[in-house]
């Protein structure tokens, strides 16, 4: 699945975009954060606390603990600060 | 009648407001948010999602036509670098009569600060950090539902 990450997620991990083939354990949104952890230092960083986080699966917002299914694109970033 | 734009260049307000008077409306309501120089910001940085932003934007929109009896709606938000002073969001909204338009404006400007992906940064100088979310921002726009 093609990941995407925004503010200071993108900014912590080093880039804004990647492809990556988690684990079948890997079921929920939550579970790709734990997991991606897992990947490098940066990765460490941006994901070490999931309660900062939201997340949109195929460009739709969604709670944590939604099933990640056939998601083409999951996209991890800080609460929304805009207007 | 429904117009949404993504776009670094500056907002043009005398055009916008003048384009929602021509939809026919007895009242035409706007928000304007500029950026503000408090605790010594001296510019904001907005990043999007640019594939999902503009569907977001126009959710939003479609749901103020569908709550209020609206002739137009204008939704605007630039992106990138702005000064103080500058204006980042616009919203307009066009109906027969005040109430309307009003409560459809409030609506839709507590509604983008919580449903749109926008992240702001501030600058100091040099310094950049990152705008972190306001509790106050989601209750307003929760005051909205149902």
């Amino acid at each position: 699945m093609e990941l995407l990450y925004f503010a200071w997620v993108r900014e912590a991990v080093g880039v804004g975009q990647e492809r990556v083939d988690p684990p079948e354990a890997v079921y929920n949104v939550a579970d790709l954060i734990c997991w991606l952890a897992e990947q490098s230092p940066g990765h460490a960083a941006a994901f070490a606390d999931p309660a900062k986080l939201r997340a949109a699966i195929d460009q739709r917002f969604v709670p944590l603990d939604t099933p990640l299914g056939d998601a083409r694109e999951v996209a991890l970033f800080p609460p929304v600060t805009g207007g | 009648m429904i117009r949404v734009s993504i776009d670094p260049a500056p907002i043009e307000l005398a055009m916008e407001l003048a384009a929602l008077e021509e939809r026919g409306a007895g009242g035409v309501a706007s928000f304007t948010g500029v950026v503000r120089g408090d605790g010594g910001v001296t510019a904001l940085e907005l990043e999007h999602y640019p594939g999902m932003t503009d569907d977001a934007l126009c959710t939003l929109a479609e749901a103020a036509m569908d709550r209020w009896s609206l002739l137009g709606v204008t939704i605007l938000h630039r992106v990138g670098r702005m000064e103080v002073g500058e204006r980042i969001v616009f919203i307009g909204t066009a109906a027969a009569h005040r109430r309307e338009a009003l409560e459809a404006c409030a609506y839709l400007i507590d509604r983008l600060k919580t449903d749109a992906p926008f992240w702001k940064r501030e600058w100091r100088g040099d310094a950049a950090s990152w705008v972190e979310a306001r509790a106050s921002d989601e209750a307003a726009a929760e005051r909205w539902q149902g």
